[in-house]
């Protein structure tokens, strides 16, 4: 159902978008679907690798260890091992927000939950190579994935000084 | 490197946007999709030795129905980014959310960032197409940042489900500030990494 609502978001964008260019003139039009179509052409094999490749990436990573390094009461270094966890985290969000939850209701601490679900959105290694890499300048990506180091700890030090929800 | 050279920040003058964009340079496979493609083989080759073909074939499979599911949303997500870049004005581009847009231009991209519709498909393409036409990094900082931390769409689909009310609401609440400050720290090194321009 909500995937429905992206779709019908996602392709009204695209014909609110196409209409402009097309008012703009057809060369506009034509030029912009066929500059689409060539990049989508160029992506498709990355993600397939990307996205065929995950499962068997995510099959292997050993969960247990991931949930275990956000023990509770594990303070900065709980914070510091659930960003590495964040960022080696394989899969889509099913699987992210899945192995956080799990670990909530472990024990793990909250700051170190958020810690370790701040750095998955950050820099899920996975995400970086299928989607970002691909799209982006790479200079862009190692420079955007460098700058928002400092984050999922400020991000800890935000939640331990506001308390848990 | 395989990825779309980054362009120079466009020319302030209008003249530019009615000329057609030179064809970009592509190269669909780097060494980026080697690295990965290795490291998939060789899990493929840990999960076989671990669950015997069926359980490669079992992944194979709903991996993909999954890939087929996510490609009419790819081809959109390139469409967009296609269209944005032809049609947006590169002064307006570069006055709003290039590097002397200051705060603002980093809330337009936070702002922005939150409120793109679709996942990564279509995040990235938009990203990329807005570099292109003027935006500087802060901005587009500021906007990916944002949409991986406060954007809707993750948060309604997934997180809010898996995680439950309290505890996404208490996360977006602390996530708020962190684009801006993502978006400033990465002026602030860009000037001092860069600073007489982007290199070529």
């Amino acid at each position: 159902m909500s995937a429905l609502i992206v779709d019908i978001i996602l392709w009204g964008s695209v014909a609110v978008l196409g209409f402009i260019a097309f008012r703009r003139g057809r060369v506009v039009l034509v030029t912009s679907v066929r500059e689409g179509t060539m990049d989508f052409i160029n992506i498709v094999p990355r993600v397939a690798i990307g996205v065929i490749g995950a499962g068997y990436i995510a099959a292997v990573l050993p969960q247990e260890v991931i949930i275990g390094w956000l023990g509770p009461d594990s303070g900065w270094l709980g914070v510091l091992m659930a960003t590495i966890a964040g960022a080696a985290t394989p899969g889509g969000p099913v699987i992210g927000f899945s192995l956080g939850a799990v670990a909530l209701k472990a024990g793990a601490g909250p700051p170190q939950v958020i810690a370790y679900v701040v750095a998955w959105a950050l820099f899920a290694f996975q995400r970086l190579i299928i989607w970002e890499i691909p799209f982006m300048p790479a200079r862009f990506v190692w420079f955007r994935a460098a700058v928002s180091l400092p984050f999922p700890f400020l991000a800890a030090a935000i939640a331990m000084a506001i308390g848990k929800p | 490197m395989a990825e779309l050279p980054l362009k120079d920040p466009a020319p302030g003058d209008d003249v530019a946007d009615t000329e057609p964009r030179p064809g970009r340079i592509r190269k669909p496979i780097g060494w980026s999709m080697i690295v990965l493609a290795v490291l998939v083989a060789v899990c493929v080759v840990l999960v076989w030795r671990r669950d015997g073909v069926d359980g490669v074939l079992e992944i194979l499979t709903s991996d993909l129905a999954l890939f087929g599911g996510i490609l009419p949303r790819v081809l959109a997500g390139c469409l967009l980014g296609a269209f944005i870049a032809e049609i947006l004005p590169h002064e307006k581009v570069s006055r709003a959310l290039g590097p002397s847009s200051g705060l603002k231009g980093l809330l337009i991209g936070t702002a922005f960032g939150a409120i793109l519709p679709g996942g990564p498909f279509t995040a990235y393409p938009v990203a990329a197409a807005l570099l292109t036409v003027g935006a500087d990094f802060g901005a587009i900082i500021a906007m990916v940042v944002s949409w991986t931390l406060i954007g809707y769409g993750r948060a309604i689909v997934w997180e809010l489900p898996i995680m439950g009310t309290d505890f996404t609401l208490w996360r977006i609440v602390i996530s708020l500030p962190l684009p801006v400050l993502a978006g400033a720290l990465g002026r602030f090194v860009y000037v001092r990494i860069y600073p007489k321009g982007a290199p070529p």
